[in-house]
């Protein structure tokens, strides 16, 4: 690996957005597969770095879990968008941040495609008009969620409590960075580092000490796919998909695997309690899986929130062996307690990967 | 004045001087030879690069030449061209031949082949100047499966090319049994979409890299490249004979870089306004008959700043020029 | 436990897997196999063809790829009436060549 070549491609890969003022969106599935993560960005970004990020109940999904899987045409999902955008414009707003990679690729999609067919911009204007009595004004500015935990990552460095490094031995953590395909499969140029090689997130692993695995199916996809797993008599493929990116990481034994799009988090995470029922195999050290975290989590971890804090109890693969290789202290006997102490239950089959 | 000094710039000066008439030919690099002058050998036979380039050299004898030269500005003034070079000198021509060649689809732009990335991935003429000076350090001891990629930047519309490079099939095919002589233990795989065996010689060439060097041929493109932990290169591809995907894992692979109209080709020509196609390449004032003149009077085109061609092509293209400059001549004398 | 689900087996060809000893072997006995250049000429004039599946052009691929069994079973049909040899372009001798490849690949199921 030439490191220079890919320095290379990320500085022709480096997109212009601001780092402050921000209209925030959440993304539909990420607060029951990740509880905590968007909670965790907004309060990074509002009081450990102090930036303006605005957000409202009155958003909405931008439709597109239902677009990918055929449920809704384009225009719909578009006329949802312009809403989001009506809500930005009506708060004063002009930069848009969203926390989910679809959506990010779904509102690239669509500025890109109204650039193109300006026609179809004029009639999701009247859409809006007509169902909403709205009217809305394009973002300045387009970013993901971790596009601005990437621009603050030096930030993040300089307030860390723990960083990407084995506490005990001062080896840094083998990290592998999955990076959602709508991030920027579609488009290269609206993520850090285009396509082939993204730096959003080798970039934060750089930044807070780790080390980042560059492994032969690096580039594929997690397994989700929309209908490779809604479908179950697809969902072998989601699974086959999965399987073929932990036998291709293997060699490299991987202390954790860092993503930035919902799915990716959920799949590589649960099937990896799938695959050792299915297989028998698992793929992290001695018989545990290899944790899976949110960038927001490990944000959270390197700034030294509580894991129960970030939600890290709620991971099928159980994150302990990390936490206890970073040196973040944790209380085992509150990891399922729950807000006031409430008991949230725990894992049915212990037969897997997890404690 | 004849613009470049590669190959079709050495023969098209060669013939002109001949002919009787006062040549400058200028170039930009310290040597003349272009792309000849970092190639080893040459297909269909193998013949030495170097004894061609040695051979073009002699025969321009006599002509008046500049290298590390470049044009600055080139103007016409009422029949000729006032012509302002790099090193100082000024030059009022009547006609100007150009002999831009090409420059070589620089293969990083391919971003998933890992060119500049992955330690075993080169390039066509990468592995020209390993067979000159048998030392590259991406190449390793004892290779034991090596790979050739055809068509990069070349029928990739993605890539800003969709023309064909046309010599490639049989660049690759040549330095595929070469290597083999080199490491006869090796596998050698060719990735291509058509095999243009267009030339003499060139299907004996491609049934020779079969029988006798055991080259395996594999229909389908590589859609990406990545790397082992032992530094090897995983390649993916589809072996669309049987249409099942492949993965074949490369102590090394070779990238066939395209060719496009050269930039420095390109800076002349837009001093003065040439057309150039979609292609990229000048536009030549007929497709047919008359391919050495540009629509502009007193412009003419050479070699592969037209479009991809062999170096048999390009040598006859410079032949062709000169006659159509002495008619040029002659005719506007008349 | 049953998920509804399992893993899909995959049908890629892996040619970092197979053992190249047996088609080193054919390739001295028969060198021609090397020539073919997959253009169906064969498999278009079989006169088993069109009834079953044999085809040498697919058989000689899959030997590439290391797939004997497959290879076997698009020559089984075949029943050496020659045909083929007279349109090979490449002028193998394919006749010669199927008995060859039953010769060292026989045994593989």
């Amino acid at each position: 690996m030439i490191y220079e070549g890919k320095q290379k491609i990320w500085s022709e890969y480096q997109k212009d957005i601001p780092d402050d003022h921000y209209f925030y969106v959440r993304s539909c599935i990420r607060q029951s597969f990740f509880p905590a993560s968007e909670k965790v960005f907004l309060d990074i970004a509002r009081n450990k770095l102090g930036k303006d990020f605005f957000e409202t109940e009155h958003h909405t999904t931008c439709g597109g879990i239902a677009y990918h899987s055929d449920a809704i045409p384009q225009e719909t999902s578009m006329t949802i968008i312009a809403r989001q955008f009506a809500l930005m414009h009506k708060y004063g707003y002009q930069n848009y941040v969203c926390s989910c990679i679809t959506s990010f690729g779904l509102y690239t999609e669509t500025l890109e495609t109204w650039r193109e067919f300006p026609e179809l911009e004029a009639r999701i204007k009247e859409n809006l008009w007509k169902s909403c009595k709205l009217e809305f004004a394009k973002p300045k500015y387009l970013a993901h969620a971790s596009d601005l935990i990437y621009k603050f990552r030096n930030q993040i460095a300089s307030q860390a409590k723990f960083k990407l490094i084995e506490k005990k031995t001062g080896r840094p953590l083998r990290v592998v960075e999955h990076i959602g395909c709508h991030y920027a499969k579609m488009f290269p140029s609206k993520g850090f580092g285009g396509a082939e090689y993204p730096y959003v997130l080798a970039g934060m692993i750089e930044a807070w000490g780790g080390e980042v695995i560059d492994y032969p199916e690096r580039r594929h996809c997690c397994g989700f796919g929309f209908r490779q797993y809604l479908v179950k008599s697809n969902r072998g493929y989601s699974l086959s998909n999965t399987h073929k990116k932990f036998e291709s990481m293997e060699p490299y034994k991987p202390d954790m695997i860092i993503t930035n799009c919902p799915g990716c988090p959920y799949f590589l995470d649960r099937w990896q309690y799938v695959i050792s029922e299915i297989e028998g195999k698992t793929y992290g050290e001695n018989g545990h899986g290899i944790p899976v975290f949110t960038y927001e989590e490990v944000a959270g971890l390197v700034l030294g929130y509580d894991p129960w804090d970030l939600g890290l109890q709620v991971h099928q693969v159980s994150v302990e062996p990390l936490l206890d290789k970073m040196g973040v202290p944790y209380d085992p006997q509150m990891k399922y307690k729950g807000k006031n102490n409430k008991d949230i239950g725990r894992p049915e089959l212990p037969t897997c990967a997890c404690l | 004045m004849v613009i470049g000094g590669g190959p079709c710039g050495l023969e098209a000066s060669a013939q002109l001087h001949k002919m009787g008439y006062n040549v400058i030919l200028i170039e930009k690099e310290k040597q003349l030879g272009g792309h000849l002058a970092k190639w080893d050998r040459l297909f269909p036979e193998g013949i030495p690069a170097r004894e061609v380039l040695d051979t073009l050299i002699e025969r321009i004898n006599g002509v008046k030449c500049f290298t590390e030269t470049e044009v600055v500005s080139i103007n016409l003034l009422d029949k000729e061209y006032n012509v302002i070079l790099s090193n100082g000198i000024t030059v009022l021509s009547k006609a100007v031949l150009m002999t831009s060649g090409f420059d070589l689809f620089p293969a990083e732009k391919k971003e998933e082949y890992g060119y500049g990335i992955y330690d075993r991935v080169i390039t066509n003429a990468d592995l020209e100047n390993y067979f000159a000076s048998k030392n590259d350090a991406r190449i390793v001891e004892n290779p034991k499966r090596i790979g050739f990629v055809h068509c990069v930047g070349s029928r990739d519309e993605k890539a800003g090319n969709r023309h064909c490079s046309k010599v490639c099939c049989a660049t690759a095919v040549k330095q595929a049994c070469e290597i083999k002589e080199l490491f006869p233990d090796a596998e050698v795989f060719c990735f291509y979409m058509d095999l243009r065996m267009f030339g003499r010689g060139y299907e004996d060439m491609y049934l020779k890299a079969q029988r006798d060097y055991g080259i395996r041929f594999i229909r389908g493109r590589v859609s990406e490249v990545s790397e082992t932990l032992d530094r090897q290169v995983v390649v993916k591809a589809e072996d669309t004979l049987s249409g099942k995907p492949l993965k074949v894992t490369l102590d090394l692979l070779v990238l066939m870089a395209g060719m496009q109209n050269s930039q420095a080709g390109i800076k002349v020509g837009n001093k003065i306004g040439m057309r150039r196609s979609e292609d990229g390449f000048f536009t030549t004032k007929g497709s047919i008959l008359s391919l050495q003149e540009c629509d502009k009077a007193g412009i003419f085109y050479a070699g592969a700043c037209t479009g991809p061609k062999t170096l048999p092509d390009t040598l006859n293209e410079a032949r062709a020029a000169a006659i159509s400059v002495h008619n040029y001549f002659y005719n506007t004398e008349i | 436990m049953d998920f509804g689900f399992s893993l899909s087996p995959s049908s890629r060809i892996d040619l970092d897997l197979f053992d190249r000893e047996k088609f080193r072997q054919l390739t001295e006995l028969e060198p021609d196999v090397l020539k073919c250049m997959a253009c169906g000429s064969c498999t278009a004039t079989c006169t088993a063809g069109k009834f079953a599946k044999n085809s040498l052009r697919s058989a000689i691929l899959y030997l590439q790829n290391g797939q004997s069994a497959q290879a076997l079973e698009y020559l089984k049909p075949c029943m050496l009436c020659g045909k083929c040899f007279m349109v090979c372009p490449r002028g193998i001798n394919t006749r010669h060549l199927i008995l060859s490849i039953l010769k060292i690949y026989g045994d593989a199921k």
